[in-house]
């Protein structure tokens, strides 16, 4: 238990093991956990970013989906009055066209009834030539009975 | 046991002896065989236990802490990172706790004085003989020597020279700051103006040798109790362990209430060798805290 030289020794090898210490352990460790404060800082504050980004993202949304509520409601009434309208246009076009289709067939008929009374005409004008031929038992100049004949057919 | 040889106070002596290494009377150098022969050498000696001990235990805690810092990473930290984050956190706590100044130095070296006397402290838990014993093996089969001239002291911080050591870096250090912040004069008006004040001039230097003789007492008692406070308590520590182990060779009955006191000795030492190297780091921080800070 004596004081000596130890003293010294001891003052040296501390001095070394601070400067060590000083040089290699402290700064790389420290600068490990600061560097880990500040990614957690970070982290946390991405985590309120990203919450405070998702509400909006929310409120947006639902703006969005009102929106689209409503333009969905306006096209349904749209399409709703727009078929509508078709309908009517087409009950209008149906009536047009079977007025046509109706005067027409109409005129056809007309037409064809006219046609067959002239054919009617002509066919009892020969019957009543060709009865007449026999009643008479000669022959008739049809050149100058036409106007006759006509006159009968007329009357037919 | 050694003390199936040895008397009592032979045993207790071999343990407080260090294993010096100095100039003999006959001139030449080797090491001492008695207490007698280390005491007659003189400052010139060293004492080999204590430098081995010490710089094996900083090596290891230096080795240590040093591969932790080489593959340290910022990520989830894992195993030995785990363990050295949280003794440099409590110790960065602390240092930021009582030092308010600016200075890189500060936490590593009450780094290095925590967990170095705290692992010089630690020794104090292994079995009193064993390191001895190992030592006189060795001392005797591989180099030859007496057996029972081959002392070792374990525990480092029993030696004063090893506390004094670090005391006197801490004292270098403190005044070396007192110095730089304050200057030749800050630091001498320090000594000498107070803590007797006056506006009056020859009241004044009147109060100087005064000042002077309660200051320089203050500023040396810094180092004094820093070292002896740690001595003192290991080294009493020590003793009591020292004197439970006697009990061992007295009888069945006096050896299993030696084992409890052991036992329980032990377990209330465990607090003791904390609280010691906590106090010691605290005190480095107070003392630098006080050589940055103007009155």
């Amino acid at each position: 238990m004596n004081l000596n030289a130890t003293i010294i020794g001891q003052m040296i090898a501390f001095a070394i093991f601070v400067a060590f210490c000083m040089k290699y352990v402290w700064p790389p460790i420290m600068a490990a956990l600061e560097e880990r404060t500040k990614k957690i800082a970070d982290g946390l504050a991405a985590a309120e970013r990203g919450r405070h980004e998702q509400e909006l993202a929310e409120k947006r949304a639902q703006q969005v989906i009102h929106e689209a509520k409503d333009q969905a409601n306006e096209i349904i009434s749209q399409a709703q009055r727009r078929g509508n309208e078709i309908v009517d246009e087409s009950k209008d076009t149906a009536r047009v066209e079977g007025e046509r289709i109706l005067i027409s067939a109409q005129a056809e008929i007309e037409q064809e009834a006219n046609k067959a009374k002239d054919e009617l005409r002509t066919q009892v004008g020969s019957i009543a030539i060709a009865g007449a031929e026999k009643i008479l038992g000669r022959e008739i100049d049809k050149k100058s009975h036409t106007a006759l004949l006509e006159e009968l057919v007329s009357r037919i | 046991m050694a003390s199936e040889t040895l008397t009592s106070t032979e045993y207790i002596r071999h343990h407080l002896q260090n294993l010096t290494f100095g100039q003999q009377h006959d001139g030449s150098w080797g090491l001492a065989h008695d207490a007698a022969e280390a005491a007659d050498m003189g400052f010139w000696a060293i004492n080999v236990d204590s430098m081995f001990m010490t710089l094996l235990l900083g090596g290891l805690l230096m080795w240590f802490f040093r591969s932790v810092a080489k593959k340290v990473e910022a990520g989830v930290p894992s195993g030995a990172q785990n363990f050295a984050e949280w003794v440099i956190d409590f110790i960065n706590d602390s240092v930021r706790g009582s030092f308010s100044g600016k200075n890189d130095m500060v936490a590593p070296l009450a780094f290095t004085i925590f967990l170095w006397v705290f692992l010089m402290n630690l020794m104090d838990l292994l079995p009193i003989d064993l390191v001895p014993e190992i030592a006189k093996f060795i001392g005797s089969n591989v180099f030859g020597m007496d057996p029972h001239a081959v002392f070792f002291k374990v525990v480092p911080s029993t030696d004063p020279n090893v506390t004094f050591g670090m005391a006197f870096g801490v004292f270098a250090l403190v005044m070396y700051y007192t110095i730089k912040i304050k200057g030749v004069g800050g630091f001498v008006g320090e000594l000498t103006l107070q803590p007797f004040e006056s506006k009056n001039l020859f009241l004044k230097i009147l109060f100087i040798p005064i000042n002077f003789v309660l200051e320089f007492v203050s500023l040396i008692a810094k180092p004094i109790s820093l070292s002896l406070r740690l001595f003192g308590n290991m080294y009493a520590g020590e003793m009591i362990f020292i004197l439970i182990a006697i009990m061992f060779s007295a009888g069945a009955v006096m050896a299993s209430l030696g084992g409890v006191l052991q036992v329980g000795w032990a377990i209330f030492h465990i607090l003791i060798i904390t609280l010691q190297a906590f106090i010691f780091m605290t005190l480095t921080i107070v003392y630098l805290d006080m050589a940055h800070h103007e009155h």
